[in-house]
């Protein structure tokens, strides 16, 4: 009963804390807004942002970039996601390709991909085609990675089993292998999708006319900084949302301790 | 059995890797030579090695090289300066870690980059722009890891700090910062991993500051051997230091 108290009581101060931390962010910004230390353009009143926001989200100019980004964003998915998990599955699956070409992933896997948008722009031009591959580049190593360590980390035994069983290759991948190593591809589509989400918006701010990077690079241009506030606001809380979906579905969220 | 041995064989499997790359190298030089693939928009392989030289010594490579190397600096002094005693300070009140933990694991998905416009506004076309959203790229692994870092100590050692009768500061400093260096190591590297990769980018959209900018010339003056050459060289550049940092930590790891 008291252990039960106790945790109500801390969870109740866990509310608290964030709540004032909360309201301290939020009081300190429209102090700084209003008192002019920083120019109201840097810092605008919540007001202004909040009034932004509504503007933004019942413009239909938001919801058709929204559109033409998250279609992007999807078409890399899946190109890049199946080419990952495919090469992924070839390296975990054979211990000699796996020394022969994963290191090549390990270490091209972490570089800024943002550096081969020229060369995209020249192999797939100036459209949505040059954003895609983008994203493609972007989530194919953290899939192809994670995939072929998961699939290294498939218990031998359940390997066995598909064996005698005498499963045909299709069948060990589809009955054994890919539910054996659901969690680390999930965590690998997770990394992709936040990786992929930034090489596609970073290459609409480059060089496009639609698009949410473009709409951020347009207020830029205009100086419509709570526009860009709006934008960036939403930008974050659908790419924190995705996140944490797909961390919730792969059923291993960083709890607390 | 000789089969086996041969699969097993390192070095073969990272000849044959290697003679991979090669023989795609060469087979691009081919059909590039021949046409098939327009020279227009991939220039022979061995024109973009002849670029590596001329782009050193004309574009003034190694200057860039440090102008990138200062940035990625000061970026790694902020996140120690920052992300280790936040990490402390998190480990240090367990109502703040339950409160702030989760947050600052999602602070680590959020696209910051993608704030460089704001960055702009807020400190203009420069180096801070850069550092900071570097710092803001990077903080988050620091914060963790150094807090799991401590977290992981084991119980033991504290105990034996507090049958000696250690103040709590000297507990920090000769137990819990000792046993978490290695944790602490990790997040350093990872977040500037994670901070290199937004300096680069950075400095290529808004064309300022070292290597990441020298791309964006080249590709705007359509030097297309120059541009290849130069993302080669970030490329390599990029492998060296995770090579680097990689065999650091691994050296690191005993300690524990």
């Amino acid at each position: 009963m008291k252990a039960t108290g106790n945790i109500a009581v801390s969870r109740t101060s866990v509310a608290w804390v964030r709540i004032a931390f909360v309201l301290v962010v939020l009081v300190v910004w429209e102090t700084v807004a209003r008192s002019g230390i920083l120019t109201h353009d840097i810092v605008p009143s919540l007001t202004k942002i909040g009034a932004a926001l509504w503007r933004l989200l019942a413009s239909g100019d938001f919801w058709f970039n929204l559109g033409v980004t998250a279609s992007e964003i999807a078409i890399a998915m899946v190109i890049g996601g199946v080419w990952g998990l495919a090469t992924g599955l070839l390296l975990g699956a054979n211990r000699f390709l796996s020394r022969a070409f994963e290191a090549l992933l390990l270490y091209l896997g972490p570089t800024p991909k943002i550096i081969f948008f020229p060369v995209l722009i020249m192999w797939f031009g100036v459209g949505a085609g040059s954003k895609i591959a983008m994203g493609v580049v972007s989530c194919f190593f953290p899939v192809a990675i994670a995939t072929a360590a998961g699939m290294r980390g498939i218990d031998s035994v359940l390997i066995r089993v598909g064996r005698s069983f005498r499963a045909t290759t299709w069948q060990m991948i589809t009955r054994i292998y890919l539910p054996a190593m659901r969690r680390p591809v999930i965590n690998g589509i997770r990394l992709g999708l936040g990786v992929a989400l930034i090489g596609t918006l970073l290459a609409e701010t480059k060089l496009s006319n639609r698009g949410l990077g473009y709409l951020v690079i347009q207020a830029y241009s205009l100086f419509d900084m709570p526009r860009m506030y709006a934008i960036l606001l939403v930008l974050f809380v659908v790419a924190i949302a995705a996140n944490t979906l797909i961390v919730r579905h792969a059923g291993n969220e960083h709890g607390t301790r | 059995m000789r089969t086996r041995r041969l699969a097993d064989s390192r070095w073969l499997a990272a000849l044959f890797g290697a003679g991979c790359v090669v023989l795609a190298i060469i087979v691009v030089e081919i059909l590039v030579r021949t046409a098939v693939i327009n020279p227009y928009i991939v220039p022979p392989p061995s024109d973009i090695l002849r670029a590596i030289p001329r782009i050193i010594a004309e574009e003034n490579v190694l200057h860039r090289f440090s102008q990138t190397a200062q940035e990625m600096l000061w970026a790694a002094v902020l996140l120690a300066l920052v992300g280790i005693p936040l990490g402390v300070l998190l480990y240090g009140s367990r109502l703040l870690r339950r409160a702030f933990e989760s947050w600052v694991g999602a602070f680590a998905a959020a696209p910051v980059v993608l704030a460089y416009p704001l960055f702009l506004v807020t400190f203009g076309r420069s180096a801070t722009t850069i550092v900071a959203i570097g710092f803001a790229a990077g903080l988050a692994p620091v914060i963790l890891t150094t807090l799991d870092g401590l977290v992981g100590t084991r119980r033991v050692l504290l105990d034996v700090g507090t049958s000696f009768r250690l103040s709590s500061r000297d507990k920090f400093f000769k137990i819990l910062l000792p046993s978490a260096l290695p944790s602490v190591f990790v997040g350093m590297r990872l977040g500037l991993i994670f901070a290199m990769i937004n300096i680069v980018g950075v400095e290529f959209l808004i064309n300022f500051g070292g290597l990441g900018q020298l791309i964006n010339e080249l590709a705007e003056r359509y030097d297309l051997p120059g541009t290849y050459a130069a993302i080669t060289f970030v490329v390599l550049a990029s492998v060296l230091f995770f090579d680097v940092t990689a065999r650091i930590e691994r050296r690191m790891r005993p300690a524990r």
